[in-house]
């Protein structure tokens, strides 16, 4: 039951939400259909159960459209081999979903928590939890967007081709924004974010972009079990191969090289590209530092964060040396460095590479000082700790 | 489904745009109303007078006042109520309208198809 209501849920939402845009109405009738589900199920399993739970949704909307509530309600269930057999060549309708969870229309900061809830059938409290809220405060917000989808008769449609770019990153941002969400705490909505991103590649085979986000989070995924050693957060350099999971990280080549015979440079295809010459550590036992420099460069261009300048200094840092690296690094606007802890970091690194050790102490503070997840501060501390024979 | 645009603008841009320019602009309003009612979609338009000129009346008619029920800087010019079958319709619309480039186009749907 729960795995039908896992691999279903959103499949079966979206079709019954995509004709009125009423996703409340269509998740009371699924809710509906679960629960005669529970009571009729454990009698005689239907042949199709998804067929049958759309069937019983089905007549549970058509109650709830009718206008003469005084009119009885159906609460008969199928038969069980005769529930709709068409379901399988009805089209998916979870791509149009997603659409319309990011449409422009919807305020970004809420887009991830009704993907979340809708296509992947997640609920409100475990969202409310994953995203530090609390759980009525987000119970209210996710029931503002849906009515509002359904009172603008926000449509369930795939966009035009001159505004699908647009539309689709909004949908990458959305996925992208589950799988950062608190990447290192306990109630991580990796899975969930890789769920999305597959899916996507799946119903959007064609575009870069879509194909270059599976990658980087299949990639990521990859090496989550690597991440954490005795509570230590261990960077990805430092990781032993040994402990990320070969069969994602060929998935998450698979992806990354259908992005690239597409022909088209994007963002998350650069960011895969990244964690693919990583990933090659697995078989070389090294890092290409020169293709990294090469591909930070590439993304400082395509999409400037400080993230990436960071990450480009700290590759330039191991092709020449650290003084090129802190370089790099000072074109930073110095407000923003001194509040970002990556950048604090690596300045940190490059310090203490030059023996600058009371500079690069004071560098490792301000880095524990800026970070809140345990791993890390825990990760920093060892490495300012191992200044203090060298101080004066 | 019917929505109504609404469309606001500061009156002191208004009064930057130079006079030959506001003739255009005119013209170009002019167009878009044509091309609503080409499309069969107008169901309702109106273009306002300034606020300087409008009378409130509230408190169930004891309160008669000089002048617009909310001073902001941004004001209500007038609307268009049109009749298209979604959301992403009606902001291609409003997209189009010459109003949309000196201030901004609020799409509110009907309440009354609800």
């Amino acid at each position: 039951m729960a795995e039908v209501m896992r691999a279903s849920y959103g499949r079966l939402l979206a079709i019954l939400a995509s004709s009125g845009s009423d996703i409340i109405a269509a998740e009371d009738a699924l809710s509906d259909a679960f629960s005669k589900a529970l009571i009729h199920w454990p009698k005689e399993m239907p042949r199709n159960p998804e067929a049958w739970l759309l069937t019983v949704a089905r007549n549970r909307l058509k109650d709830t459209y009718r206008k003469d509530k005084r009119i009885e309600f159906h609460d008969e269930v199928p038969e069980p081999e005769q529930a709709d057999a068409t379901i399988d060549t009805i089209p998916d309708d979870r791509l149009k979903l997603m659409f319309v969870c990011a449409h422009p229309a919807i305020d970004a900061r809420i887009r991830t928590p009704l993907m979340l809830q809708t296509v992947v059938g997640l609920d409100s409290e475990t969202i409310a939890r994953a995203f530090l809220l609390p759980p009525a405060t987000m119970a209210k917000r996710l029931v503002r967007a849906k009515t509002k989808i359904r009172a603008s008769a926000v449509a369930f449609r795939v966009p035009e081709p001159e505004e699908l770019d647009d539309r689709v990153s909004a949908v990458l941002e959305a996925i992208y924004g589950a799988f950062s969400r608190d990447w290192l705490a306990e109630n991580t909505l990796a899975e969930e974010a890789f769920f999305l991103a597959t899916l996507l590649a799946d119903l959007l085979p064609n575009n870069a972009e879509v194909l270059g986000l599976a990658a980087v989070i299949t990639f990521m995924l990859s090496r989550h079990g690597a991440r954490i050693r005795d509570g230590k957060f261990i960077p990805l350099e430092e990781q032993d191969p040994a402990h990320w999971d070969q069969a994602l990280m060929q998935q998450a080549s698979t992806y990354l090289t259908k992005a690239q015979s597409i022909g088209e440079l994007g963002r998350f295809q650069l960011e895969a590209a990244v964690h693919a010459v990583h990933a090659d550590r697995f078989n070389t036992g090294t890092i290409n530092w020169d293709a990294l420099v090469h591909l930070y460069r590439g993304l400082s261009h395509l999409a400037p964060t400080i993230g990436t300048t960071v990450s480009y200094a700290s590759a330039l840092g191991r092709t020449i040396g650290p003084e090129e690296g802190l370089a790099a690094l000072m074109q930073i606007d110095s407000k923003v460095r001194v509040s970002f802890a990556p950048a604090q970091a690596v300045e940190a690194h490059f310090l203490q590479q030059m023996g600058r050790t009371e500079e690069a102490a004071t560098a490792y503070d301000l880095a524990i000082a800026l970070t809140v997840e345990t791993p890390l501060r825990a990760h920093l501390a060892a490495k300012r700790e191992a200044l203090t024979p060298k101080l004066h | 489904m019917r929505y109504t645009l609404l469309t606001y603008t500061r009156p002191e841009d208004f009064a930057k745009v130079p006079p030959e320019e506001l003739g255009q602009l005119k013209g170009l309003f002019g167009a878009y109303i044509g091309a609503l009612k080409e499309a069969g979609i107008l169901a309702g338009v109106d273009w306002l007078q300034p606020t300087s000129v409008a009378t409130t009346v509230s408190e169930g008619g004891d309160r008669i006042q000089d002048g617009p029920y909310a001073d902001s800087k941004e004001t209500l010019g007038g609307y268009m109520t049109i009749d298209v079958p979604d959301l992403d319709t009606a902001i291609a619309w409003a997209k189009k309208c010459p109003m949309a480039k000196i201030g901004a186009v609020e799409i509110r749907p009907s309440a009354s198809e609800e």
